[in-house]
């Protein structure tokens, strides 16, 4: 032990010193300009792949259009439906998952025994590091079937439906909010237990129960936290494509709950394979709108944590 | 000691659970890419016979030249498949192929301007008036399959155009039981669809409910789901999906050579004159689709020899 501290001493030749000095140096600035190389590298890629079909079908006709017949004799490539079924999708996504994790987070944080907090956390890690396609398998295999009795009984002699056999957006809501969970409950919770212990004390020397106490003081403290959580879980919820591919039917479709729908990463994803042409070019557009939508969200997070940088500074 | 230890394995979680982040944009990624490695099996193949046929290079490789074809864009698979593994045999000749559509395949090899013409369909009368002799060099099929509890065993041209194009929703339409029938296809672009909606003549007519992007995925879907029905290439059907009778046929081999099985198409290597009419480049491409190794290749690529 006393041999390897001396290794480590700071006493040393001031040569070697400088020169480590500078190595290290390097090895992060490399590190860090591949990391921007590999940013910019594919943000023109998605822009010379996908702005041509822009121009060649029109941006109007692409954006707005509703009818998506790539294969077709005379071909449309109208993406309106596919752009609002990940719209409608991550924001169903959203109101089912944020407040089933906001309280579980509120839960851990302020409400349970210390004892149960060590064996549900690490729990709901675990849901972080499922694979997708996990989620899709067990959508497809246990979600599917049920949402297709739900189905059967909500168009009980519907002769205008068409049957989706379960695979429909509420289907993949359903999973996306069971993804988004891990992602909103865990930085919720941090954001939390920032909150000074302080507040709380106050709050309760005041009168307030414990409950008023979580609802109005502890939670417009953390707010810039838990919206950080919800901007997150977006991004997770708009970028997923196999998990809802396995259980979205992947028709274009408006995006309706009982209707088979495809989401924007679906739409690159199924039939990626197979296309040349115009239709590929178009399949790089519907990347670019993604990829469009990523950005925003991004954009809006940093928004959200300078703010709440700000507000702590105050 | 204790400190460093319990650094170690810090970090070691911490790479952990990144690789778990990760590993879901991965899975997602790697989707087409599993798709095309299916598609690739075919450059196997050919990968494979040119390293036993790299020696014999010489004894073969007299020939040169160039092939050109032109046609369909149903067989390009095979059609890509064979050019490779004819190339590599004889490393002079070049073999080209265009895909623009079996009518003007047929039309290009009438005039001439291609040495053969392609076309997914049998010629008509007139084309073969024009002196173009129909090679088949391959037959596709494709099952209409159900999920193994359906009733319903038999059903008519008609009625799976109905089914497909959405006028038919209930399976007691067609003498099966009273439950919602679940349309389930391929995606734009693939070939098994693109055969299936040509032969039924409802190109883009067709209103799926689910759109799954393998042949997998559709037994996979049509097995698990009560009233869904699915096609798929003949080859690939078995005991967890039920195929269906057309027109009182079953999809077998051999009811798709003696021609009363609707759901097939030939795949047609058109000539201008018969085939020992052609130049020497042209009797060699034949034969070598005839060879053991091409008759490979296309049941490698799913499809039916003729006899």
């Amino acid at each position: 032990m006393k041999q390897s501290t001396s290794s480590f001493s700071i006493v040393g030749s001031s040569k070697a010193k400088t020169l480590t000095e500078r190595i290290a140096a390097r090895i992060f600035l490399v590190c860090g300009v591949f990391a921007i190389l590999a940013v910019v590298l594919i943000t023109a890629y998605m822009i010379i792949q996908g702005a041509p079909a822009l121009g060649q079908v029109g941006i109007g006709e692409i954006l707005l259009g509703t009818v998506w017949k790539p294969t077709a004799a005379d071909p449309s490539f109208g993406i309106l439906y596919i752009i609002l079924t990940s719209i409608i999708g991550t924001a169903l996504a959203l109101v089912i998952g944020v407040p089933i994790g906001l309280f579980t987070a509120i839960f851990l944080s302020e409400v349970a025994p210390k004892r149960l907090v060590k064996i549900v956390k690490p729990i709901i890690e675990l849901l972080a590091g499922i694979p997708s396609v996990v989620y899709g398998l067990v959508g497809l295999l246990v979600l599917n079937p049920l949402m297709y009795k739900l189905e059967m009984a909500v168009f009980k002699g519907s002769t205008t439906h068409q049957w989706t056999g379960g695979a429909n957006l509420l289907c993949a809501v359903l999973v996306l909010a069971i993804m988004i969970l891990p992602t909103v409950i865990n930085i919720s919770q941090s954001a939390l237990e920032a909150v000074p212990r302080d507040y709380r004390m106050t709050s309760l020397a005041l009168g307030a129960t414990k409950i008023q106490t979580i609802f109005h003081v502890t939670l417009p403290a953390a707010k810039s936290g838990i919206a950080t959580a919800v901007v997150l879980g977006v991004g997770r919820a708009i970028g997923e494509a196999m998990a809802i591919t396995m259980v979205a039917g992947n028709s274009v479709n408006l995006p309706l709950p009982f209707n088979s729908v495809r989401f924007l990463t679906t739409a690159m994803v199924s039939e990626m394979s197979y296309s040349s042409g115009l239709h590929r070019k178009v399949l790089f557009t519907i990347g670019l709108v993604l990829f469009a939508f990523i950005m925003v969200i991004n954009l809006v997070l940093s928004r959200i944590m300078k703010k709440g940088a700000q507000d702590a500074d105050k | 000691m204790r400190k460093k230890i319990l650094a170690a394995v810090m970090a070691g979680m911490m790479l952990f659970s990144l690789a778990a982040c990760g590993s879901s944009d991965e899975e997602t990624t790697k989707a087409p890419e599993t798709t095309k490695a299916t598609e690739a099996a075919e450059d196997d193949t050919t990968e494979a016979t040119e390293a036993t046929e790299g020696d014999s290079t010489e004894a073969a490789g007299d020939l040169s030249g160039s092939i050109s074809l032109s046609g369909s864009t149903s067989m390009e698979v095979v059609v890509t498949a064979l050019q490779e593994a004819f190339m590599d045999a004889n490393p002079d000749v070049t073999v080209n192929a265009e895909y623009v559509g079996s009518g003007a395949g047929i039309e290009a090899v009438t005039a001439k301007s291609v040495d053969i013409g392609n076309a997914s369909r049998a010629l008509t009368d007139e084309e073969k008036s024009a002196g173009v002799v129909e090679n088949v060099i391959a037959i596709d099929g494709i099952a209409i399959v159900t999920d193994p509890a359906n009733e319903a065993s038999n059903l008519t041209k008609d009625q799976l155009i109905d089914i497909y194009t959405g006028e038919i929703t209930n399976w007691s339409a067609v003498g099966g039981a009273d439950m919602p029938i679940v349309v389930i296809g391929r995606e734009a672009g693939s070939g098994t669809r693109g055969a299936f909606e040509e032969i039924l003549e409802i190109e883009d007519m067709c209103a799926y409910s689910s759109e799954l992007d393998s042949t997998g995925g559709v037994m996979a879907r049509v097995a698990a789901t009560p009233g869904a029905i699915g096609y798929v290439s003949l080859d690939v059907v078995d005991d967890t999906v039920k195929p269906l009778q057309l027109d009182g046929m079953d999809a077998t081999e051999e009811n798709i050579k003696a021609g009363t099985y609707i759901l097939s198409r030939p795949f047609v290597m058109a000539t201008n004159g018969e085939i020992s009419a052609q130049s020497e480049l042209v009797q060699a491409w034949f034969d070598f689709i005839g060879s053991e190794e091409g008759q490979q290749i296309i049941t490698d690529a799913g499809l039916i020899l003729p006899n």
